[in-house]
């Protein structure tokens, strides 16, 4: 029983419990003993607090005793990014800057879990202040990917992504700045939803990147995603960039919604420095969408192609400095011992606190930032943004959804990357430009390489047309069973 | 990956309050070196007449009644602080 529980979609765990066969104490169980069995090899959890997970399983069990369950998640643990404030609990971010920080207040994420009477589980592994691909920026240590131990679960949400392959949970909240949650989802073979800027608040989110920024789900499949969406969508006042209107009915305005679709194909993103294997299954995709009676129709981004990278690289590492100059070793946070002066202790304390690439990031944009250069790369970075928005908007017209690879790669190597910072950056080419026009975009498996690696495939869709893009992304899903397929992850079973 | 003559990497660090080993800023130098002649490729992209976008979604000033509301305790703003004592956040001297 409890080997099959720990595989289920949160669809079929809702069912589990409402009939009784089995308690939310139980399932809890399941998932610790899973968790425990495999972690040593994965390394998905910075830390996991079980006497509270199997607290909050008991009331929740209570409640259903009473007929007072809160919502369809009640009883269902969640596993939660360490970037993500929980009252209580650790708030690392994989830094040393917050290795003993411990959180005073829920993030709003986590307030609408709990009001649903979800169950947060575990601080899950990321690089450090969600800044990388690979979690190899983690001052806690890779995280590897159950489908390939040799290989890195991606990141920056690589551990939500692996403990969900690994049913270490049946589903985790991530972040996405550039690809934090699609690039991990498609390395895992999971579903993993970069939400519409605004549509879900970053109250509470440790913030890497504020315009970029967003919360998402990465689950078994789409049905699960659109549920999960929904408990953590909607306008929130202590998040002012947080959309004042309310959060569709996900999992109902997605059913509403059939195809056949007309999509885009990008022209630019299927050239140089895609892998033959991950090119393939996006191919076979659009056959399948086109032999649906869909329309498929080649799309230009030139903007985009071009020059989305540098433009979120300028962005993202200007915010993430400013941003980052909270951690002056005053209030929180790591202080040093060795300091004669107040800019002193700032500057030792950060440099005792940061690791290697927020260091970089942190130079970067404080020099894009910086008198003299601010006109050349960062307000010309911005005025790209622009172009950049209207590039996918003019690309969207008429369609239902851009269909791309996720990744040009599948999962590779720890190290492969690690000395070319460059290197990584490049591989976020089909994601980034999501981020910076405020687009919503979803990652599914759509097929294994040779090797066994999953692959992604993303749609992204028009500003709040989440539902739609989950009705496609569902009608490719229900033909197919990739998103069934599970890793033979070693464990001690 | 040779360091542009305008990147004055010490300038940077102390702009951003950041300490760096005589290997960091060997290393740091030169990779941002490489990163910014990739990110120079902006510099061919025709901008003229566009505005800027510092946020993706037309949003503009947010406001909230002026009213007092809950927030952390004493206990909770401090629990995290590297040294406290009375009540406050000790820090090193700031005025001779």
């Amino acid at each position: 029983m409890d080997t099959a529980l720990i595989h289920q979609p949160l669809s079929a765990l809702t069912g589990l419990l409402a009939e009784r066969r089995v308690s939310s104490v139980e399932m809890m169980a399941a998932f610790i003993a899973r968790t425990k069995a495999v972690e040593p090899r994965l390394h998905a959890f910075n830390s996991f607090d079980e006497p509270a997970a199997l607290a909050a399983a008991r009331a929740s069990d209570e409640r259903r005793t009473l007929g007072r369950i809160l919502g369809p998640l009640d009883g269902i643990p969640i596993g939660i990014k360490d970037a993500i404030a929980v009252a209580g609990a650790p708030l690392t971010c994989s830094s040393k800057m917050l290795a003993n920080f411990v959180s005073p207040y829920d993030a709003t994420v986590i307030e609408r879990l709990r009001a649903g009477g979800a169950i947060p589980w575990g601080r899950l592994n990321l690089d450090e202040f969600a800044m990388g691909s690979s979690t190899e920026n983690s001052a806690n240590g890779v995280t590897l990917n159950p489908w390939d131990l040799t290989r890195v679960a991606g990141g920056s949400s690589g551990g939500s992504a692996a403990a969900v392959a690994a049913s270490q949970a049946p589903a985790a909240l991530g972040s996405d700045t550039g690809g934090s949650i699609r690039q991990p989802a498609a390395f895992c073979g999971l579903v993993g939803v970069k939400p519409t800027y605004g549509t879900v608040s970053r109250y509470g989110l440790a913030a890497f990147a504020s315009s970029l920024d967003q919360i998402g789900p990465l689950t078994r499949n789409v049905d699960d995603a659109a549920l999960l969406l929904g408990v953590i969508a909607g306008h929130d006042p202590r998040d002012s960039t947080s959309l004042a209107r309310p959060a569709p009915d996900f999992p109902v305005e997605m059913v509403a919604r059939r195809g056949p679709w007309k999509l885009g194909v990008p022209a630019e993103y299927f050239r140089e420095g895609l892998d033959p294997a991950v090119a393939a299954a996006v191919r076979k995709a659009i056959d399948f969408y086109s032999a649906q009676g869909g329309e498929i129709r080649e799309v230009s981004l030139p903007v985009a192609a071009e020059y989305a990278i540098a433009a979120y690289y300028i962005i993202a590492t200007a915010e993430c400095s400013s941003n980052l100059a909270r951690y002056d070793g005053i209030r929180y946070g790591h202080r040093t011992q060795n300091a004669t002066d107040a800019i002193d202790l700032y500057a030792r304390s950060r440099a005792e606190g940061f690791g290697d690439e927020v260091k970089r990031r942190i130079l970067l944009g404080t020099y894009v930032l910086s008198s003299g250069y601010y006109d050349a790369y960062y307000l010309r970075a911005q005025k790209l943004r622009t172009l950049i928005r209207q590039d996918y908007l003019r690309a969207l017209d008429g369609l239902d959804a851009l269909v791309t690879p996720t990744t040009p790669t599948p999962a590779f190597r720890p190290g492969e990357k690690t000395a070319d910072p460059l290197s990584m950056y490049l591989a976020d080419i089909f994601t980034v430009g999501v981020n910076l026009a405020g687009l919503p975009a979803v990652s599914l498996p759509c097929g294994f390489t040779a090797a066994g690696l999953p692959v992604g495939l993303q749609l992204i869709g028009r500003h709040f047309e989440e539902p739609r893009l989950f009705a496609v992304a569902r009608s490719y899903e229900q033909a197919h069973a990739w998103h069934k397929m599970r890793p033979t992850v070693a464990s001690s079973e | 990956m040779s360091q542009p003559p305008d990147l004055n990497i010490d300038y940077v660090a102390r702009l951003a309050r950041l300490e760096l080993t005589p290997d960091e800023r060997r290393a740091y130098a030169a990779q941002l070196g490489g990163i910014l002649h990739y990110l120079d490729v902006i510099k061919q992209a025709d901008v003229s007449g566009v505005e800027p976008s510092a946020h993706p979604l037309p949003i503009h000033n947010v406001w909230r009644e002026d009213r007092p509301q809950p927030g952390l305790t004493v206990e909770q703003a401090l629990q995290n602080a590297p040294r406290k004592r009375d009540d406050q956040f000790v820090v090193p001297r700031v005025i001779d």
